[in-house]
């Protein structure tokens, strides 16, 4: 089968790399590439970290200067598709125009999930999810005085530690009971908790938000579920986010807490791919159930497995999941997933914050967190992508290396 | 504008024109050189942008941090003159400069 037209809907990471990958291995046909958004495509890490703060410029932050779109012949379209035509094989653009393609993936990622509740339109309240919402921010960043973050989630405590950092009270109310507990282990949410609190971060955990108020139209005073009152300048939102699968949903494309594809990517629709934080697969790592992975390496992997599929090089998607935040000087990578862990066993140095916490379930090894320590991390890249046979007894002997276990353990 | 050689696994060489403040990584992937993945986008997260600085260049750069180095114990074919190019940020100091590229990433 060969394809003339690829058509992709959405310039993030997913779909960028998917078009560039098309182009590296050969693919002759046209690529259109359609964003939403003004200007080049761009890294989404840096917007809550070194973008906001200036160390990195608008040019760095692309994934590629303008040239690129040119000479690798990507047309990118500044637009966004109101509609599927999917027994036409078209796509329908705000803008009214209609493309053709013989082969669409959908890479439409997800928005933030907003903040409903009285006051969240004043001025002083903020998401971080574009660059537009960071260009907001950047310039007002020095001077909040006092600030709430309004979830503990990656995003939110990314930007907690860089408030934190230049100077600010930071609020981060949380509904859950700890940080990033959605994602993480018990033993790393403790250590983020603590090293947040050492930069000035107050905690509020087991609260909502049930209003804010302003003056002036500025937002200047925060009621959380609890009754307690924060003076503040500043809210930033980090709730969660909600996967773009309206126009695929419409269409009558298969959905499910995103756009539901198979171990090959290919949605309910042979002619169409959806890929990154917009689809739900089923992943080797989680046997379970399928999930949706908001990560830029879920994105940049499946990408790449559809650009090879596209071309003749049919095989499922099997790509470890991996990920990492920046909060302060805490770099947490983790290998894995940690979904069913009902064992940890802790690595390394607690009062140094160099920990790898190993994640088992029924005595197998599914995930490693490791703060600090990139090398345990790389390691645990390896052991989980086979069969390792670690396990918490083995981990928990005196000694314990996880370097020199797996390079001793490995298959001949 | 400072001038970057990369010298592919097969002796294929690419000079390319690079800004003061952009790293080795982006001279490369900006000018579409092969053979640099870049997976994390410069976050000092991963090891797909390993490179090798010949002797004479190594002085260009500060010496690398304990991420950095943990991370590269991982990459392919470690040599001495192995950095992450992510973390090798240009100045007109390394006018000239020529990198080695591994095999694979």
């Amino acid at each position: 089968m060969s394809f003339k037209k690829v058509v992709i809907i959405g310039a993030g990471h997913g779909g960028f790399q998917l078009a560039a990958t098309l182009r590296q291995k050969g693919y002759q046909g046209s690529i259109k590439l359609i964003s939403d958004e003004p200007g080049l495509p761009y890294q989404r890490p840096p917007l809550s970290k070194t973008y906001l703060q200036g160390k990195l410029s608008d040019h760095a932050m692309l994934f590629r200067p303008a040239s690129f779109y040119e000479t690798e012949k990507v047309e990118l379209i500044h637009d966004s598709v109101t509609a599927i035509h999917r027994e036409s094989k078209t796509i329908e653009l705000r803008s009214g125009g209609f493309l053709n393609y013989d082969h669409l993936v959908i890479a439409s990622g997800a928005r933030n999930r907003p903040l409903n509740i009285p006051g969240s339109d004043l001025q002083g309240v903020y998401g971080i999810k574009t660059r537009n919402d960071a260009d907001l921010l950047a310039p007002i960043l020095g001077s909040i005085k006092k600030l709430a973050v309004i979830g503990a989630g990656f995003i939110g405590l990314e930007f907690a530690a860089v408030a934190a950092s230049l100077g600010a009270e930071v609020h981060v109310i949380e509904l859950g009971e700890r940080p990033m507990q959605r994602a993480i282990s018990a033993e790393m949410s403790e250590l983020f908790c603590r090293a947040h609190e050492q930069w000035g971060v107050t905690f509020h955990f087991n609260s909502g938000v049930s209003l804010l108020e302003g003056e002036a139209g500025k937002v200047s005073r925060l009621l959380t579920s609890k009754g307690e009152a924060i003076e503040l300048d500043c809210v930033v939102y980090g709730i969660g986010v909600i996967p773009n699968i309206e126009i695929a949903a419409n269409s009558g494309l298969k959905v499910n807490n995103g756009i539901i594809i198979d171990q090959y990517l290919l949605t309910s629709d042979p002619n169409i791919s959806a890929l990154g934080d917009v689809a739900n697969f089923p992943c080797r790592y989680f046997a379970e159930q399928t999930i949706r992975l908001e990560s830029v390496q879920n994105a940049v992997d499946q990408a790449r497995t559809i650009a090879a599929r596209i071309l003749g090089d049919i095989a499922p998607y099997t790509a470890l999941p991996w990920f990492w935040t920046d909060q302060g000087n805490l770099k947490l990578q983790i290998a894995g997933l940690s979904i069913g862990c009902d064992e940890t066993v802790t690595l390394g140095s607690d009062s140094e914050n160099k920990i790898s916490v190993l994640c088992f379930k029924q005595g197998t090894l599914i995930c490693v967190e490791s703060c600090n320590l990139a090398g345990d991390h790389m390691v645990a890249r390896k052991l989980l992508s086979r069969v390792s046979g670690l396990t918490p007894e083995i981990a928990k002997a005196a000694g314990f290396n996880l370097k020199k276990w797996e390079l001793e353990n490995r298959p001949n | 504008m400072i001038n970057v050689t990369f010298i592919e696994h097969d002796g294929t060489k690419h000079k390319v024109s690079a800004q003061a403040g952009q790293s080795v990584m982006q001279a490369a992937t900006f000018n579409q050189v092969p053979g640099i993945t870049a997976d994390c986008g410069g976050a000092c997260a991963c090891a797909t942008c390993h490179a090798y600085v010949t002797a004479e260049w190594v002085n260009s750069f500060p010496e690398k941090t304990e991420i950095e180095t943990d991370l590269l114990e991982c990459a392919l074919d470690v040599r001495e003159s192995s950095r992450l190019s992510c973390q090798l940020v240009l100045t007109d100091a390394a006018d000239g400069i020529v990198i080695e590229l591994p095999e694979s990433q």
